[in-house]
């Protein structure tokens, strides 16, 4: 057993890098991801002790990557793809939509896809158009597909494995602006729960945030000024967006009454959008105010100079919290 | 390699040798039989006058993502004479798809250097008017604006401004892309459908080694120039660092567009000297040596060399382009500072061409949510936008 201290861009790669030594089926694909380890050094290394034939630098083609990684998975590899920047995932879309999303139920079974598409998404980093986007409700609208999404580095860490490990494709989120913003314990020989979980990462009783990769942040922010302020927000990581695991929430609406979810995706038709509709079935009668979402605008994601004021912040979360109240 | 069944296999992709080139790295004029060309000394002069400025424009906007005052840059240097060749093949009807290290076919086209700026330093997507330029904003999405350049040729035709003899009115398109994007479906797809119309388009690769870290020697089994066979148009690989020969091969790829002849592929053979980007650090892939070998090839050396060697251009004229370029850098690095930040509301705008009423009740409501932080702080609303 040893504890090492990561950030989560390491712990992705430490994450990797075990399963690749665990199961020798495993193998990477993308672009610059050999030599290089990735513009975001997520594959840092691997090409160097896995060789070319496991971590491959793929030509420039998404859908060429995606679709290639499909052969392989139904030879019985479990690819794991980089998609670059989340905004460049389009060009892969109907190779995920169409073919990897429904190999299994087509096949009745027979043919699985084990595969992982990992997505850097979300923004916050002052990018150039494209390379900010959260295209998760995308994919997670699409049956055969899972969708994670991880918002710290034991997550990472583990979810990635277990990602890997899953015979239907995941399709993994993982927030770029907090590659190294946290360092976090990791203990390899622990036991992690299901990947197909919601988590309670901060306990509280007055309302409810829910949020997953980049917001989870942004919630516990806002719930540690709220608390400064006499209000205790209970604060929930999705983790899974597809299947939602939303038993954790629900146990906590019906004690606060009130739920705010959070996302970058834009607002509509957003994650956000199936959270509410689903609280509002199941715990109608325990809620004090209507689920507001909290997320991008339903506007193409703006240039880097204004992005502050698309993006959800603490001030966003917390006067959504005080529309809740004045409900 | 030779199969006794299906022939020889192609395995040269990176053979220089038959590189259409006007003017050697040492400054020599050469002459070739198919693109040769008489140029005046003026020409010539513009040629190094715009290389040399654009060089200036790369150096500067570089400086200026070191300060901080661009989130990225993404440097032309060592493709000065690919693109500067290429822009001057332009007629002025002509429509241009860039990508986003097209500056050097930018400046020919007369787009200001400082609205170049805006896309990198996070202001906007684009500050030009593709119309009034003839040269469509960047394109980040490796390949896709390949696509749209063989349809915009297709509306050309239907235009009736091909091959109509009228050299003030035939119209054709300039389409980037770089060797990475060769792999792209988008790329090949445009291929395709530029064939299949015999559209007035011509395919600008600037083959500059180097998608990020992947070389195309290792993507690519033969040169990129001969894919072109396989569609059934012709395809050419010209000297990228030469300038002359960059201008005479496109000239020649536009006039025969124009004239209704259909498409041809260029692949202009150069080296990307920087960074992929200036988020990129190239000495974790590639050698030191090849940069050096590169600097021999220098695009605007050549040049220099060939117009004092025959007293084209005098001290004097070395003198004003070098006091044109501080100028030219000075003037960058003031209005790079005064280009506007967006106002937080003007995300809603434009979004679509007849604004929807939900869009405008969000918009309204995040005015009301701004405001009142104004009333708070007084730093308000336009905070939003540091
Ligand atoms: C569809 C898509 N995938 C990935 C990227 C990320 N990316 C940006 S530039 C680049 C390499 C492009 O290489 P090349 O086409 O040779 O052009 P160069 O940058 O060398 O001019 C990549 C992979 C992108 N912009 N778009």
């Amino acid at each position: 057993m040893t504890t090492t201290t990561m950030s989560m861009a390491k712990a992705l790669n430490a994450g990797l890098r075990r399963a690749m030594e665990e199961d020798p089926k495993v193998v990477v694909m993308g672009e610059d991801v050999g030599r290089l380890g990735g513009v975001f050094r997520i594959t840092d290394g691997l090409q160097k002790d896995f060789g070319e034939d496991r971590v491959m630098d793929t030509p420039l083609a998404e859908s060429g990557i995606v679709g290639t990684a499909v052969g392989m998975a139904m030879r019985g590899y479990r690819p794991v793809v980089e998609i670059q920047f989340d905004g460049f995932v389009y060009p892969a879309y109907d190779q995920i939509v169409c073919q990897v999303a429904k190999f299994h139920s087509r096949s009745q079974g027979r043919v699985p896809m084990p595969m992982v598409i990992r997505i850097p998404f979300g923004g916050g980093i002052g990018a150039v158009e494209h390379h900010s986007e959260s295209p998760e409700a995308q994919f997670a609208h699409t049956p055969g597909l899972k969708v994670v999404a991880c918002s710290n580095p034991v997550d990472a860490y583990w979810m990635l494995q277990q990602a890997i490990a899953c015979d239907d494709p995941v399709i993994f989120l993982e927030p770029k602006r907090h590659y190294h913003s946290t360092r976090a314990e990791i203990d390899d020989a622990a036991s992690p729960g299901p990947l197909w979980e919601s988590r309670v990462v901060r306990p509280g009783d007055a309302a409810t945030l829910i949020g997953y990769g980049p917001t989870v942040g942004t919630c516990v922010d806002a719930a540690a000024v709220a608390a400064e302020e006499g209000r205790s927000l209970e604060v929930i990581d999705l983790r899974t967006l597809s299947p939602l695991d939303l038993g954790p929430v629900e146990e906590s609406v019906r004690r606060t009454g009130r739920a705010i979810v959070v996302h970058e995706a834009h607002v509509n038709l957003g994650l956000g959008a199936e959270v509410a509709a689903r609280l509002t079935e199941t715990c109608f009668y325990s809620l004090e105010a209507p689920v507001l979402r909290v997320g991008g605008w339903d506007t193409p994601y703006p240039p880097a100079r204004v992005e502050e004021a698309y993006l959800p912040d603490l001030d966003r979360v917390l006067d959504a919290v005080d529309r809740s109240f004045a409900f | 390699m030779n199969d006794p069944v299906f022939g020889p296999t192609p395995t040269a992709p990176a053979d220089e040798g038959e590189l259409v080139q006007l003017l050697t790295p040492e400054g020599e004029r050469v002459h070739h039989p198919e693109f040769d060309l008489e140029l005046t000394p003026e020409m010539l002069r513009t040629f190094y006058r715009d290389m040399f400025l654009v060089r200036r424009l790369d150096v500067e906007a570089t400086a200026l993502q070191r300060h901080g005052e661009l989130g990225l840059w993404a440097q032309l240097l060592g493709q000065e004479a690919a693109q500067v060749g290429a822009g001057h093949a332009l007629a002025r009807q002509d429509f241009v798809f860039p990508t986003y290290r097209e500056h050097g076919v930018a400046w020919v086209r007369g787009v200001d250097p400082v609205s170049l700026l805006g896309l990198f330093r996070g202001v906007d997507n684009g500050g030009w008017d593709p119309h009034a330029h003839g040269f469509n904003l960047y394109t980040i999405v490796i390949g896709a604006q390949v696509l749209h350049a063989a349809g915009y040729a297709m509306a050309l035709q239907r235009d009736g401004v091909v091959g109509t003899g009228d050299g003030d009115r035939d119209a054709a398109v300039l389409a980037h892309f770089g060797d990475g994007a060769s792999s792209q479906g988008d790329v090949n797809e445009a291929f395709i459908f530029a064939a299949w119309a015999n559209a007035p388009v011509v395919f600008f690769c600037q083959n500059n080694q180097w998608a990020i870290s992947e070389p195309i020697e290792k993507v690519s089994r033969i040169p990129l120039y001969q894919r072109a066979n396989g569609f059934g148009f012709p395809g050419v690989r010209v000297d990228g660092n030469d300038v002359l020969a960059s201008y005479a091969v496109t000239q020649a790829a536009l006039k025969r567009a124009r004239e209704g002849q259909g498409p041809t592929l260029i692949e202009a053979y150069t080296y990307r000297m920087g960074a992929h980007t200036t988020t990129d650090d190239p000495t974790r892939y590639r050698l030191m040596e090849d940069v050096e070998h590169w600097k021999l090839k220098d695009p605007l050396a050549r040049v220099e060399v060939h117009l004092r060697r025959n007293g084209l251009a005098d001290d004097d004229f070395f003198a004003e382009l070098s006091a044109e370029a501080d100028a030219l850098g000075e003037r960058m690095r003031r209005e790079c500072h005064l280009l506007p930040d967006p106002q937080p509301l003007s995300i809603f705008d434009r979004v679509y061409a007849e604004q929807t009423a939900e869009l405008a009740a969000q918009q309204a409501e995040v005015a009301t949510y701004l405001s009142s932080f104004a009333d708070h702080a007084g730093a308000g609303a336009e905070g939003g936008a540091a």
